[in-house]
């Protein structure tokens, strides 16, 4: 297991460096002004030539990009171009929001999906089963900006239940796990959990459609193990691969959502990475992009660890 | 009877103490003013914000102060220039590049600490001087370019300082309101706390530390601060301008850049104000009892012509059929609900530097007809232009549907309008190379709006030939002598009335001239809960936060 583990560690290590090499290439391979967050049109070419010399856009990219990835591995991803704050306290500022509704998201979606995976597996071409289906495919279809406009007019403009923006109560400058803060999650959660909740479901539905229908069932059932016993044979069979998509539906979520974020005013990754954008914010877009990457990367690794413990197939494959 | 008397005594005591429990609390209830911007994150509080105009709209002034100031007391006037930390200004006579600035006495920044000559050199050294400690490169590009002639500063006394421009330059006071005043001491307490491999690192930390609680001397004061979350702003009582002391106890900023999100939030009751309400939702806000305010901008939505040899907008009759050709009035009630204001020019009747065109702009589509028959054109022989524009942007308002709009008005006029829609950032990086640069990609003009808020942004920076690219936004190379001479009369005219007069001058030649197609004007729409009071929202980018009150 340890050289297995050892062996997918060093694997990781080209996939940061390509991940590092494409994030930095390809915010500066797209047309337009890396200092026009700060530097008007309208600035003389001197004072564009300063700025650009003081934030070190004069040199050859490959220079750029070694002393920006020598930096990165010291823990300094540089300061942002339009705030001037350091760039690794912005994104992980941002990817604790965006976790922390990754996590809420995932407790909702997870539990619905697996749950409603298991019914509709269970009761297979029934109209439970249909019905759990309907459910998953609508979430999987709805556009969840739209979803999240819709619960916003419903729970926040109409019910005025729920805050409609946000990440907790004026005065507050950290989150913290109280109703105060909690209500300005539940809107944003729920629109974040559908994608996943329907993934999960078809993924859980399918694998138990599928292993219900094995012979070993069968003989399981035929030795006379109840049903519970059975059921926990299911689950066994069916964790590894469901295990799979849910790790990477977490790194999707951990990525955050843009438009979900946006629409809430969320302050997580996403919304970050959509402000970084606008503003053309180099350092802050390298930045952003190189960390959420590293998470996705380090997630898979960890799912794939989990499934070689569950599974020990895999780890012989 | 004593029961009863007793009783009574009782009741009349217990209502009295419930009474006077109940009054303190109601009288110190805090006024709490809760703003939702366009921004994505708070614009920079360290004394020059980012984010254009709405950076200095709700982080500098309001925490801050310059040397000059708009006066924002009026709905129906165009906001001038007034004194504001400097009292009083004037021109060297002998040498025009020198001007004293008398400094308003009496004056403490939020720290406590005098406003003085000493806080005016030191806040110019801090974008212009680069060996200075509080030199900051990333406050140069939001302060230089909008005083490009400023050279430096020299305490003369303690209540009195030089400025020096590298040519004679009348503007520079205009100009100054843009230089925002921060606390010297301030800064220092945080430069020697901080830690740094050399000066320049401690510098960054000091400017980092003085972002998160700043001081300058403006009405209101930081109270808390959350990056992209929020801004708290508590009102400063001791502010020098008695007149101008907020009413209000507190203001929340809220960064909310999703139109739909701040219509929400204000439908909600989470935010009582919100920028740039969502278009489609206005009359459901006016319906549910919802102010909107909205008023003419130093702003104009143009297409730049280009004037490059072989155009064809280097015939007059061409430039002035198509502005001829559009229904303002027709775009403003039917595409954009009301939200903008026709345009005849960049500044419209009334503003000091409208001057008196000849050239009348208005919808006249025979007029245009018959010049565009004059030029060579007709029915069957369209002229074709090309147009670089985006999709989205700071100001843009709605460059698509306005640019089809404009398509279809115009191909009555005999033009064939076509249009190459690229993202913002990217044109507007192209609107600085100009109409010769590959970039243009063969469009003959650009459509990018513009500010007008002073004299070098709203009619210089385009009219004068030395402003051609690489030099600054003179995008379609105009390049007319008089133009030239009306730039240099301006900027060398110290006396402000006649100054105001020579600016109205070169306004009106540029009308004349149809240097532009002048479509709208922004509004600067918002939307606002019935509790809020007492807004009276200026023909400017800014607005005054102080006289606003709000009903419990």
């Amino acid at each position: 297991m340890l050289a297995y583990i050892a062996r997918r560690i060093v694997y990781v290590i080209p996939i940061v460096i390509s991940v590092a090499l494409v994030c930095f290439l390809l915010v500066h391979i797209t047309p337009g002004d890396p200092l026009v967050a700060v530097l008007p049109a309208d600035a003389s070419q001197e004072l564009a030539a300063q700025l650009r010399a003081a934030y070190g856009f004069d040199r050859p990219l490959p220079v750029q990009f070694g002393l920006w990835l020598l930096r990165a591995l010291h823990g300094d991803l540089g300061n942002s171009i339009a705030t001037g704050r350091p760039v690794l306290a912005e994104v992980m500022r941002a990817v604790g929001n965006t976790v922390t509704l990754a996590i809420a998201a995932a407790v909702i979606g997870f539990t619905m999906g697996i749950l409603l995976g298991l019914i509709a597996g269970y009761f297979r071409e029934t109209w439970i089963d249909k019905l759990a289906t309907s459910f998953a495919i609508a979430g999987v279809s709805v556009p969840h900006y739209w979803l999240g406009m819709v619960l916003v007019i419903v729970f926040s403009v109409e019910l005025n239940w729920l805050p409609a923006v946000g990440a907790g109560p004026n005065g507050s400058n950290s989150w913290g796990w109280d109703w105060a803060h909690l209500r300005y999650l539940v809107l944003p959660a729920i629109t974040t959990s559908v994608i996943p909740m329907g993934i999960v479901t078809r993924t859980v539905r399918a694998l138990t459609g599928d292993i219900l229908s094995q012979d070993f069932v069968e003989a399981l059932r035929a030795k006379g193990l109840h049903e519970r016993g059975v059921f926990r044979h299911v689950i066994k069979n069916a964790a590894p691969t469901a295990l799979a998509v849910m790790g990477l539906q977490l790194g999707y979520m951990l990525g955050g959502s843009i438009l979900i974020e946006t629409v809430f005013s969320w302050p997580g990754s996403g919304f970050l990475l959509n402000s970084a954008i606008f503003q053309r914010d180099l350092p802050l877009l390298q930045g952003t992009i190189l960390v959420l990457a590293l998470f996705f990367v380090f997630l898979n690794l960890l799912v794939d660890i989990a499934q070689a413990a569950i599974d020990p197939r895999i780890k012989r494959g | 009877m004593l029961i009863k008397t007793t009783a009574r005594a009782a009741l009349i005591a217990a209502l009295a103490l419930a009474t006077a429990a109940a009054w303190p609390r109601a009288a110190s209830a805090e006024s709490v003013l809760r703003i939702g911007m366009t921004a994505a994150d708070i614009p920079r509080t360290l004394g020059q914000p980012d984010q254009g105009f709405e950076g200095n709209r709700f982080t500098g002034v309001t925490m801050y102060d310059a040397l000059t100031g708009w006066d924002l007391s009026s709905a129906d006037k165009p906001s001038v220039v007034i004194p504001g930390l400097a009292t009083e200004w004037k021109v060297d006579e002998s040498d025009k590049t020198r001007w004293t600035f008398k400094l308003r006495p009496g004056v403490t920044f939020h720290d406590g600490t005098p406003f003085n000559a000493d806080a005016v050199v030191w806040n110019v050294d801090k974008v212009l001087k680069q060996d200075a400690p509080q030199f900051d490169p990333s406050q140069v590009g939001v302060t230089a370019s909008r005083m490009p002639t400023l050279a430096s500063a020299r305490k003369i006394d303690d209540m009195t300082v030089e400025l020096t421009t590298r040519e004679p330059d009348s503007f520079l006071p205009i100009n100054l309101t843009n230089l925002f005043m921060a606390s010297p001491a301030k800064w220092q307490h945080f430069y020697d706390k901080a830690e740094g491999a050399d000066a320049k690192a401690k510098s960054q930390a000091a400017w980092a530390a003085f972002a998160k609680d700043a001081a300058g001397t403006g009405p209101w004061k930081m109270a808390s601060f959350t990056p992209r979350e929020r801004l708290e702003l508590v009102k400063n009582a001791d502010y020098w301008d008695k007149a101008r002391v907020p009413k209000i106890d507190k203001m929340v900023l809220l960064p909310m850049p999703e139109a739909n999100a701040r219509t929400a939030a204000l439908l909600s009751g989470q935010v009582d104000w919100i920028e740039a309400p969502a278009p489609d939702a206005l009359p459901e806000l006016k319906q549910r009892g919802f102010k909107l305010y909205a008023n003419e901008q130093p702003h104009v939505w143009p297409w730049q012509f280009s004037r490059v040899e072989g155009s064809p907008w280097n015939d007059i009759r061409v430039r002035k059929a198509a502005n001829l050709c559009i229904d303002r009035e027709g775009l403003r009630d039917g595409l954009l609900a009301g939200l903008m204001v026709p345009a005849t020019g960049t500044f419209e009747p009334g503003h000091p530097w409208r001057g008196k065109p000849t050239f009348e702009i208005k919808y006249d589509k025979p007029a245009a007809q018959k010049l565009m028959q004059e030029a060579g054109f007709g029915p069957n022989k369209k002229l074709t232009v090309k147009i670089q524009t985006s999709a989205s942007g700071s100001g843009q308002m709605q460059p698509l549907p306005m640019n089809e709009y404009l398509q279809q008005a115009l191909a009555e006029c005999y033009f064939d309008v076509q249009l190459d829609v690229i993202e913002w950032n990217t044109l507007f990086t192209n609107w600085r190379r100009g109409a010769k640069d590959p970039s243009a990609n063969g469009a003959n003009a650009i459509n990018v709006t513009y500010a007008a808020m002073d004299p070098f942004f709203a009619l210089v920076r385009f009219l004068q030939s030395g402003m051609a690219p690489p030099v600054s936004n003179n995008w379609g190379f105009i390049n007319d002598p008089k133009f030239d001479e009306l730039v240099k009369k301006a900027r060398q005219t110290f006396d402000p009335a006649a100054r105001d007069a020579a600016l109205a001058e070169l306004h009106a030649a540029s009308v004349d001239d149809a240097a532009f197609l002048y479509v709208a004007h922004d509004v600067g729409p918002r939307a606002m809960s019935p509790k809020v009071t007492g807004v009276i929202q200026p023909k400017s980018w800014f607005i005054d936060f102080s006289p606003i009150t709000m009903v419990p």
